[in-house]
């Protein structure tokens, strides 16, 4: 922590958060909200006298709730930087009359009630996002009375009570009568493990096991004496030195009991506890009388996670954690590029693994940084300005404003390549035909089309998959070897946006019996809310169906996110079942109608007189 | 590499349809796609590779577009999602240029999804074929815009793993801004009393 504070190429911004991200690998711009400590963090000496004489009590977060701090504080002892933070939500005040005390007895007035939030804009080229993870809340668990009885506590409620900075100096009591217990329990997999969402999350949290076995270790060493018992379904002990921990914890006595507690009961003149158990080793059914219970919870995705999702376009995979690119070939580079991660954003992690994966987002940075430069994929829009009618529909729908133009000067919609992500929305909107994606050329497009339904129409299902959700969601489901049936031809697109409604009539006319559009989730899409326009362009093909006489249900619209490969399997599997409802009459008649609506628009086309 | 064998004029496409081992040859008849992809039009080469992304795979794609003066590679294997960029250089440095590349997923969309039905599997896989060299018909050329990278990095948390990716860049040369929601860095580590399993201090 200290290297970091000191470090002359580290910026360290605390109390921080990121309010809004730009760009694109290689060339991020951030803005930074450094909010208001109240406290200059440079002039701080930390001395401690503010806080002495702050007559505002409340509980202190760092310590679990264990203790108290005032609104005038040091996180805690260590803390980087190393200053004081008047939490105004609790503070009296600077009036005179209120209080104002902390800032009389700062002899070197860095104290500034009147301090604002600073905004600071950063240019960078590459992002590790490490933004760590959440400890699970037992509150749910209500059968071991985590919020009933006070000697049922939570393992990070544990570290602080064996911590000699925590609130009793490292010496281990209980909280009902401050005494030293004489046995404790320990309940693994609380909140893991589990496949009842009301219980906690399907997968292991990896942790829990080897901090347990640390856990009774430091009760063992701290008090030879003291009965640990721990009670388990399977210890997990697969790392390097793992296995030697947890044989010198057996060895120092700490028992082991294969099961899982059903119950805790509290007696209500003593406090202690007994917990229900059925021993898997012995089968029997058992009592343990306890003085305290340790809970050993947890890990869950980050609460706040939805912000850096939002902001560089992240997944989640079903466990809830950020989604990688790949998760053995690029388990530290995140689906957006130049974006990177390290610790337990991606999974629950231990310190080591956590360090691990930092050198390895900082290697997988640095490799980035080196180069100096970027090629940029050569997926981008160009217009055609004979074509262009000066619209401006473009401009309107492009997501990332690459696209010039002023109805005063009656200059074409010209495309900024740099700006240009590729999304292939403008191209898919432009009436006129004016733009072309490259590389997702419009008559690529119909070449695949006309691939697919030069043979057996009937028995295929136009599918369009975008690039980073849907795609890779089929992908999933190959690597996780799903089957289902295999009618469905792919069209892969950048952006389920690209895809023209002249791409879905031109199938319809060839005979397809199904097509299907499939992106993105909305807040999944990789070009901001190009997909939003997707979405638009289907309902409304909807209703041009409907009135030709096709049957909507014909083209189907799904959102299917990297990490879902089931849900794609699913929908694999309701195409096809739709498909076989569909006659070959019925795609006959669509044929039939699609031509006559071609006739007549040329037909209409001719008699109208040319622009002037 | 100069573009040699990019010319506007006659298309020659070359299919290179992998077995990936089992992966994929297991489910679909590889030799038969094969056979089915020189039947489409403009296709001049096609040929089976038990790994094409190996090395000796990769000779080949070379070695034939030199041999066949092929314009349009196209190979059949996994996603593009993993080799894609594989083969992009790999036909670059046969002088082609990478957008001339296509690919055509028969691993992940047909022979792991399609794994008890081989003739299904294979009817897909060559669809996918005969799509991806529709599509190749009409590939062109393109110029990769190069664009500068800012030589600074932004992480996101100050925890464990967010202070050592600070160092490990910041002691490699890069400027780092280090950005934390709480008032001090160090994160859930600086609760931990000790940690295993070398049981010292977490701070």
């Amino acid at each position: 922590m200290m290297d970091a504070g000191r470090h002359p190429r580290i910026k360290m911004l605390t109390y921080s958060e990121i309010e809004e991200v730009t760009g694109y690998v290689g060339n991020f711009k951030a803005r930074i909200r450094k909010k208001a400590k109240y406290v200059n963090e440079n002039e701080c000496t930390a001395c401690g006298e503010c806080a002495k004489i702050c007559p505002v009590v409340v509980p202190n977060e760092f310590q679990m709730g264990l203790s108290t701090r005032k609104a005038i504080h040091i996180p805690f002892p260590q803390a980087v930087p190393s200053a004081y933070i008047l939490d105004m939500d609790n503070c009296l005040g600077n009036n005179p009359i209120a209080c104002g005390k902390c800032d009389d007895v700062c002899d070197k007035k860095c104290i500034d009630y009147d301090m604002q939030d600073e905004i600071i804009n950063i240019n960078v080229g590459a992002v590790v996002v490490a933004t760590g993870m959440d400890v699970y809340d037992p509150t749910a668990l209500d059968d071991y009375g985590y919020t009933r009885f006070e000697n049922v506590i939570t393992s990070m409620e544990f570290e602080r009570l064996i911590c000699s900075e925590g609130p009793t100096q490292g010496h281990f009591i209980r909280p009902t009568d401050h005494k030293t217990p004489k046995t404790i329990g320990f309940i693994q997999c609380v909140g893991s493990r589990t496949q009842d969402p009301e219980r906690g999350n399907p997968y292991c949290s990896n942790i829990c096991c080897m901090n347990t076995v640390k856990d009774s270790l430091l009760l063992k060493d701290h008090y030879p004496d003291i009965e640990v018992k721990v009670f388990y379904m399977d210890i997990r002990a697969f790392g390097k030195g793992f296995e030697d921990l947890f044989m010198r914890s057996k060895e120092a006595g700490v028992m082991y009991i294969r099961g899982i507690p059903g119950e805790i009961e509290q007696d209500p003149k003593s406090n202690n506890l007994k917990l229900m158990v059925e021993n898997t080793t012995t089968r029997q059914l058992e009592e343990h009388d306890l003085d305290m219970v340790v809970l050993s919870v947890g890990v869950i995705p980050r609460k706040d996670q939805e912000v850096v999702k939002k902001l560089f376009s992240l997944s989640s995979t079903s466990d809830g954690f950020l989604m990688e690119s790949h998760p053995k070939l690029k388990p530290v580079d995140a689906p957006t590029g130049g974006v990177f991660f390290a610790g337990c954003a991606e999974f629950p992690k231990d310190v080591k693994d956590s360090v691990t994966q930092a050198s390895a987002a900082a290697a997988r940075a640095g490799t980035l940084l080196s180069a100096g430069k970027i090629k940029i994929e050569a997926i981008t829009a160009v217009v055609d300005e004979e074509k262009c009618k000066l619209c401006g529909i473009c401009v309107r729908v492009c997501p990332f404003n690459a696209i010039i133009f002023d109805k005063a000067t009656k200059q074409p919609a010209h495309v900024i390549e740099a700006s240009c992500k590729g999304c292939g929305t403008c191209s898919a909107e432009c009436t006129f035909d004016a733009i072309t994606m490259q590389h997702f050329t419009d008559r690529q497009m119909y070449a695949q089309i006309e691939a697919i339904l030069s043979d057996k129409p009937m028995e295929k299902i136009v599918t369009f998959a975008c690039n980073w959700c849907s795609y890779a969601g089929a992908d999933l489901a190959g690597l996780s070897r799903l089957q289902f049936p295999a009618n469905a031809r792919i069209i892969r697109t950048m952006c389920s946006g690209r895809v023209k409604d002249k791409f879905v009539l031109h199938a319809f006319k060839l005979g397809a019996p199904i097509v299907l559009v499939s992106g993105c989730h909305f807040a999944d899409c990789h070009y901001i809310d190009a997909n939003r326009w997707t979405q638009k362009r289907v309902w409304k093909l909807w209703d041009k169906l409907e009135k030709m006489g096709v049957r909507p249900e014909r083209l189907q619209l799904e959102w299917v996110s990297a990490a879902e490969g089931q849900k794609w399997s699913k929908v694999m599997k309701a195409c096809e079942e739709l498909r076989q409802q569909v006659t070959e009459e019925e795609v006959q008649q669509t044929i039939k109608t699609l031509k006559q609506e071609e006739e007549k628009k040329s037909s209409r086309a001719k008699k109208q007189p040319a622009p002037a | 590499m100069a573009e040699k064998t990019n010319g506007n004029g006659e298309l020659r496409i070359g299919v290179f349809v992998c077995e990936c081992g089992l992966n994929i040859a297991g489910s679909v008849d590889c030799h038969s796609v094969s056979e089915f992809a020189a039947t489409l039009p403009d296709v001049v080469f096609s040929c089976v590779n038990r790994y094409t992304c190996a090395d000796p795979g990769q000779q080949e794609i070379k070695r034939n577009i030199v041999e066949h003066k092929l314009n349009r590679v196209v190979v059949a294997s996994c996603t593009p999602r993993m080799h894609e960029p594989t083969f992009r250089n790999c036909v670059a440095e046969a002088g082609l240029n990478p957008y001339l590349f296509e690919m055509a997923n028969i691993r992940e969309h047909c022979s792991w999804v399609h794994l008890y039905d081989k003739q299904q599997a294979t009817e897909k896989a060559k669809d996918t074929v005969k799509i991806s060299v529709a599509r190749a018909r009409h590939l062109s050329s393109q110029t990769e815009l190069e664009v500068p990278v800012n030589r600074q990095a932004l992480v996101i948390g100050g925890g464990i793993a967010g202070i050592n990716a600070a160092l490990d860049m910041a002691d490699t040369g890069y400027q780092v801004y280090l950005v934390e929601k709480e008032p001090s860095i160090g994160g859930i580590m600086a609760q931990l009393d000790k940690t295993y399993p070398t049981m010292d201090c977490s701070i």
